[in-house]
């Protein structure tokens, strides 16, 4: 066992427990960070096997601004807790047994089937003038369309807040 | 073996040496800021602690250490005493990448005068810059006071507006240098510091790095008249003392990461580089003193607006000239 194979699960240990923290936490403001800490710890898993540049993106974008965005609108409400249902144990045995069985079901075909599945994953360092010229020039047209796709929606809740807007304002004409 | 092991510890002398010094000047940049300040409005500032006040902040320290360190009953304990560090930390981490001289070659061995050169430095720079908004936020939640909450919810709005200006203030540069290694964008200006071929850059970053700060004239987070103290009223002692060095040190990342990307780093004529580099450091640092004191305080929308409508649409366009030149010639 490597010392990189230790690291890796230990890393892996705590994105598991903060992961589980983060769906249990009735406090939403507790459970915003336990998911910044899983965020943070798959940065490190990326930093683990070589790709230093998808790690500090996953940073800068999960950690430093999606779940920023989350802690500002949940730091604004009053956060009620939630009342107790009557068994919600059952419902989660349930569904857990069904996510067990197929992800055991996947795991165990993947093995029989590939057996390169059994290795370790090789690290792969690219840096990221390679990256950048991977993704420009193969995959050009995807990331034009997404962005496209970005800039309709950003957009369209301009218009949803413009709208709003202009009604309030002709409200208070009337008035 | 021996060489891994001489390879570590040089590595904790530089970041000894690297700590150090940047401690040892946010110490005394809080005594030059005061003493500045107090001649800006015609007073002589503070000078009882021994000769022109040169022992303040050795005083000031001892005094935040020894203080009370309250925390406040209706405070969420645990986020309330990590805030504070946070803001600290990640200023304090930045310096890992800022390099601050010419590598040193001892016995054929070059070593590198920078803690660690990672090949995406600049976007380290930024990952930092944005785990920071946490400390503002989860410390001014965390109080649970309104003043603080409403600091808290300013500084996080105003550092993600101003994010976006700052990451793409920068892009020109990355482009002219070809890469996001602190150490090659220095290299890049061998010729030239690349202040006199993107002022337009320069002037963006500037000042979306000074709302970053939090810092007159973007102090709105903090704004003594309605808020108290914003985001940090609650805290007493050295976490308080936390916030202060972060504000502190931040000022000094900010002269850093302007001297690395637009001054040439630590290169300069005559000197050595870490000179160099810790001259342009406290020239920022004085000018931003020198902001303070001659600038009011933005309105909110003032703030917003100036982000969102002119300094992002500047430093795209920016970005698309850079561009056309590059590809022109």
């Amino acid at each position: 066992m490597t010392i990189y194979s230790i690291i890796f699960y230990i890393i892996a240990a705590l994105m598991i427990i903060s992961t589980g923290m983060a769906v249990t936490r009735e406090n939403m403001v507790h459970a915003v960070l336990y998911l910044v800490v899983s965020f943070l710890g798959s940065a490190l898993l990326f930093f683990l096997l070589g790709a230093p540049l998808l790690g500090i993106l996953q940073v800068i974008i999960y950690a430093g601004a999606i779940m920023v965005l989350f802690l500002f609108i949940v730091m604004m409400i009053r956060i009620e807790p939630p009342e107790r249902r009557a068994s919600p144990v059952r419902h989660y045995v349930a569904v857990g047994v069904i996510c067990g069985i197929y992800f055991g079901a996947v795991v165990l075909l993947m093995l029989v089937s590939e057996p390169a599945a059994r290795e370790p994953m090789a690290s792969a360092i690219a840096s990221p003038a390679d990256f950048g010229h991977y993704l420009f020039s193969r995959h050009w047209l995807a990331i034009e369309m997404i962005s496209l796709l970005l800039l309709v929606a950003l957009i369209g809740a301009l218009h949803l807040g413009l709208s709003g807007m202009r009604r309030r304002t002709n409200k208070g004409d009337a008035s | 073996m021996w060489l891994w092991t001489l390879g570590y510890f040089i590595l904790m002398a530089k970041i000894t040496l690297v700590l150090t010094v940047v401690l040892l000047l946010a110490a005394y940049l809080v005594l030059v800021e005061r003493k500045l300040l107090g001649r800006f409005q015609a007073r002589i500032g503070p000078n009882r602690a021994g000769i022109f006040g040169i022992l303040q902040p050795i005083a000031d320290g001892i005094k935040l250490l020894v203080k009370e360190d309250v925390v406040l009953d209706g405070a969420e304990r645990g986020i309330f005493q990590l805030a504070p560090v946070i803001v600290a930390s990640m200023a304090l981490l930045t310096f890992a990448i800022i390099p601050f001289g010419k590598p040193i070659i001892i016995g054929g061995h070059e070593i590198p005068m920078v803690i660690s050169d990672i090949n995406v430095g600049l976007l380290y720079a930024f990952a930092l810059t944005s785990l920071s908004v946490y400390g503002v936020a989860l410390g001014g939640w965390a109080s649970n006071s309104k003043y603080a909450l409403l600091g808290g919810i300013r500084g996080a709005a105003q550092m993600i507006s101003y994010e976006l200006a700052l990451g793409l203030s920068i892009v020109p540069v990355v482009m002219m240098a070809g890469s996001f290694s602190l150490v090659e964008i220095v290299n890049a200006q061998a010729k030239w510091p690349f202040i006199i071929v993107q002022p337009l850059a320069f002037i963006i970053f500037f000042i979306s790095a000074l709302a970053e700060s939090k810092r007159i004239p973007f102090d709105m987070p903090e704004a003594e008249a309605e808020l108290g103290a914003g985001y940090h009223i609650e805290y007493s002692g050295m976490r308080f003392g936390l916030f202060f060095l972060g504000e502190y040190v931040q000022m000094q990342v900010l002269g850093a990461l302007i001297a690395v990307f637009f001054l040439g780093g630590w290169r300069g004529p005559f000197l050595p580089g870490p000179i160099w580099l810790l001259i342009k450091i406290i020239g920022f640092s004085i000018i931003m003193v020198w902001i303070r004191a001659t600038l009011p305080r933005f309105r909110y929308d003032q703030l917003m607006t100036l982000g969102w409508k002119i300094l992002i649409p500047a430093a795209l366009i920016n970005i698309v000239i850079t561009g056309v030149f590059i590809v022109a010639f």
